[in-house]
Parts: structure tokens; sequence; C-alpha cells
């Protein structure tokens, strides 16, 4: 290997995985190189002598203090009497989870249904807005189970590209799972309303694993990692997020949805 | 590792609890993510603008912005990654306004022949004292604090993130608002300078240590 430049040696310093075994190898056979990089060390921790002063125990009531009065307003939603009753019930209790849900769930409903609904008043037919409503839920339920799949399925795949790699960067996945999170919860929520209680319970596990994913940092080790990957194992979530996900997806497909879950439905995701 | 791990989730966790509190109405609970967060915040300030009246502007700033932001920053659990970022945009902006306004204003200091600024500290004549003996008298200190204060706010953005927040290259690249491969450039380019400036200091440590004469 040529020299490495600079720009790499101070990449090598940081810690970045790029070409670091290469370069370890260069190191270990010059010593040109290997003073070089001795100085950028040294320069760097003469650097971190620099003193910080300490802004004291009390600092964030200090800052606290200075801002409060500066804060705006914020105003609650219009939903938020489920929120404030006087007895100050938790925000996550789950009555008013389950009111916010059953909102939401008939907000829902209530949207597809007027847009499905033929617009011709003369028309006989009305399709029955429980028919409707059980239909898009499955559909939704499906297609989230099915992204909800593929960020467990990347992150069970995803790893060190080499051997010498510190950190592994899953900000992507994370993120993903940030986002599937809030849709997982209403739908838990509308399953839950409906009766459909094994549907929720499968999204209930699967709320847990998307919250573990959702708050590990963006950059994991691969010992961290691999603890994630054995706790999605442990609770089977992927093979019970597949069952599922196919048993709406054939209850989609067939267009004939029942108003309420099937039986067999049913008893296939008690199965998983 | 794995020791750490409930500790790190609990944390997380109550952050993204605080934050949906605050998105509800509840101002205290933003004061408790103040509380949590202020004194890291602080360290990025300090070390970016150099001096604690700037640090804590930008801290308090730092904090208002993040509540009037707060809905854009929906359910992400990282509210620390967040502040810090804002923090660091907002350092920029206060060191740019910094650097303009002292241009227009005539500065303490000398010129060199080849044009450079030259602070007083640096013209006080070399006795080869210890690198300890330096940093006490604040000569090596005050190079340090210099060098830094030469850099451009991207580049002394971009290092104090780098070394001492210890942040990824994306991050770095999201508070530049910058590609990362233009913030990996920005983090080589400040290290670089800071060897030009710093290395004769640096080097004369080394040289003290290898001859025993450091203290």
């Amino acid at each position: 290997m040529k020299h490495p430049k600079e720009e790499e040696l101070i990449a090598y310093h940081d810690g970045e995985a790029a070409g670091r075994e290469a370069i370890a190898e260069h190191l270990a056979d010059c010593p040109e190189c290997e003073a070089e990089l001795a100085h950028i060390d040294a320069l760097l921790a003469a650097l971190n002598t620099i003193p910080v002063p300490e802004p004291g125990e009390d600092y964030g009531q200090r800052v606290w203090q200075q801002i409060s009065p500066r804060l705006p307003q914020r105003r609650g939603h219009w939903w938020d009497f489920l929120f404030s009753e006087p007895n100050a019930v938790p925000w996550f209790a789950p009555r008013r989870l389950a009111g916010a849900g059953a909102i939401a769930a008939l907000v829902l409903a209530a949207f597809i249904a007027g847009r499905l609904t033929p617009r011709d008043p003369t028309s006989p037919v009305a399709i029955d807005a429980s028919k409707v409503r059980e239909r898009i839920l499955v559909l939704a339920v499906g297609e989230h189970l099915g992204r909800s799949e593929m960020v467990l399925v990347e992150l069970a795949n995803s790893g060190p590209q080499n051997a010498g790699q510190k950190q592994v960067n899953i900000s992507g996945e994370q993120r993903r799972a940030e986002d599937l999170l809030e849709e997982n919860r209403l739908y838990r929520q509308t399953a839950l309303e409906q009766g459909d209680t094994a549907l929720a319970g499968v999204l209930d596990e699967l709320e847990r694993v998307l919250l573990d994913v959702a708050h590990s940092p963006q950059q994991v080790t691969p010992a961290q990692l691999e603890g994630m990957r054995q706790r999605i194992e442990a609770r089977g979530i992927l093979f019970k997020v597949r069952v599922v996900g196919k048993d709406l997806q054939q209850r989609g497909e067939s267009g004939n949805t029942p108003a309420q879950p099937s039986s067999s439905g049913k008893s296939e995701r008690n199965k998983a | 590792m794995n020791r750490m791990r409930p500790s790190v989730e609990t944390i997380m966790e109550s952050d993204a609890v605080a934050v949906e509190q605050t998105l509800a109405g509840d101002r205290e609970a933003f004061h408790i993510l103040v509380e949590r967060h202020s004194r890291n915040v602080y360290r990025l300030a300090y070390r970016m603008t150099g001096n604690q009246h700037d640090a804590e502007e930008v801290v308090q700033e730092a904090f208002l912005r993040a509540y009037q932001k707060l809905s854009q920053f929906a359910a992400r659990a990282n509210f620390g990654t967040w502040v810090y970022r804002i923090a660091a945009n907002y350092a920029i902006d206060r060191m740019r306004q910094r650097k303009s306004e002292d241009s227009n204003r005539a500065l303490p200091a000398r010129e060199t022949d080849d044009g450079a600024e030259m602070d007083l500290m640096s013209t006080v004549p070399d006795a080869a004292p210890s690198p300890e003996r330096l940093a006490q008298s604040g000569q090596l200190a005050t190079q340090m604090r210099r060098a830094l204060r030469e850099l451009t706010p991207a580049e002394r953005t971009a290092f104090v993130m780098r070394h001492w927040g210890g942040s990824g290259i994306e991050e770095i690249a999201a508070a530049l608002n910058s590609s990362a491969s233009a913030a990996k450039n920005t983090v080589f380019r400040s290290v670089q300078k800071l060897r030009k400036a710093l290395e004769p200091f640096v080097e004369q440590r080394g040289r003290a240590r290898a001859m025993g004469t450091e203290l």
C-alpha cells in the first residue's frame, strides 16, 4: 500500500472503518506514517485540554427560568378533551388511548366510506359502512405489516461489512420504525375496538419490537445489533407478522370481506 | 454491553414521553427536557463560540427553537441529538455574525510579515518551558483557542461535533446543511488547519517529554 494521505490518517484516528485494516498494516511497517499519526494523536489530545467552564449544578434550572417566559403557549388539539380530565389520568392511560383510537378509526372509516359510497343518490346500492370499515382496516393493516416485515428483515440482514468495523449504522431502519410506530398504535387500538384480539395481540408485540429499534442509537456496535436481532427472534415476531399478513392479504383479495373477521382467520392468527 | 442497554433505553423512552407530553400542552415536560440536556448543549456551545456569554445565548435559543419546532420533531426519540443539532446550527449563525462584527472593528492585534494576525500573547519570548508551564501561563491554551477561532464557522462546527461531540458524519452534514462528503472534507480541513497552526507547540511538548524536561 502507498503511504496513506493525511485525510486517511485523520479518518483512521477518528475510528472510521473504510480501509482501516490496510492502513493498520501499513502503519506497522512504516515508521514515517506511524510518526505522522502520532502527531495527529498528539494534536487532538492537546486540544482536549482546553477547559470548558462548568456551568454549575443549577444550570438547567437557570436556562428554564430564562426561556420559560418566552415560550409561546402551546395549544392542545381539539381532541384534547380526551386528555384533560380533572383527575389527571396519564395521557397513556388505556381508556384515553382507546378513546383516541376509536375516534381515529371512526374518522378513517367515515372518510373511506364517503369515498367508496356511490355518488349517485338514485342508486339502490349502498355499501354497508361496517363492511367498508373492516375492509379498509384489513388492507391498511396488511400493508403496514408488510412494511414492518421489510424493516425487520433488513435489520436481521444488516451487519458490519468487515470484521474490524466497530459501528453499524441503522439510522434508516430506525427512522422507518419510528414512522411505523404511530400507525401501529392506531391499528392496534382499532383492532381492539373491533374485538379482533388476536390481531391486536400481534400488533402489540410488533409495537414493542418497533420501539426497541426506534429507541436504539443510530450507530450500534455489532454486539448491540446481535442483541437486538436475538430479541426479535426470541419473540418470533417475523413469523407472526407473516402469518397474519398473509391472512389479511387473502381476506383483502377475496373482496368478499365479512363484517366481522372470519373465524378461520382468527384461529390462524391465534395459532401464530 | 447489554448491562448498559436498559438504562440507555429508559432515558431515550423518557425523552419520547416528555416530548409527547409537551406537544399535548404540558410545559413542565419541556422543563424536564431542558434540565436534562442543557449542560451537554452548553459544552458544545462553549466550544463552538469560545466564550460563556455567547454559549449561554446559544443554549437558550436552541431550546426556544426546539420548543417552537417540536411538532416537526414528531415521535423521534433522540431529543438530545436533535437539540444538539439546533444549537450547532444557531452557533454557526452566531459565529458568522460575530466575525462580521469583529471585521468592522479595530482589533488589538498586529500583523506579522506575511500579513497574518498575531496575538500579543504569542510574542512572549520562548524560554522553552514545558508544555504544562506553557499551558499554565495560558500561552498554549491561548494558541489553541486562537487556532480554533481562525477556523471558519463550518469548520469549527465540524471539528467540535466530530472530536468533542463524537457526532457521526451524517449528523454533521445535517447540521451544516451539506452532503456527507462535503462534511467529511470540512472535518479534514479543520484538522489540517489546526495542525498547521499548532504543530510547533505540540511538537515542543513531545520534545520536552522525550528530554524529560516536562514537569
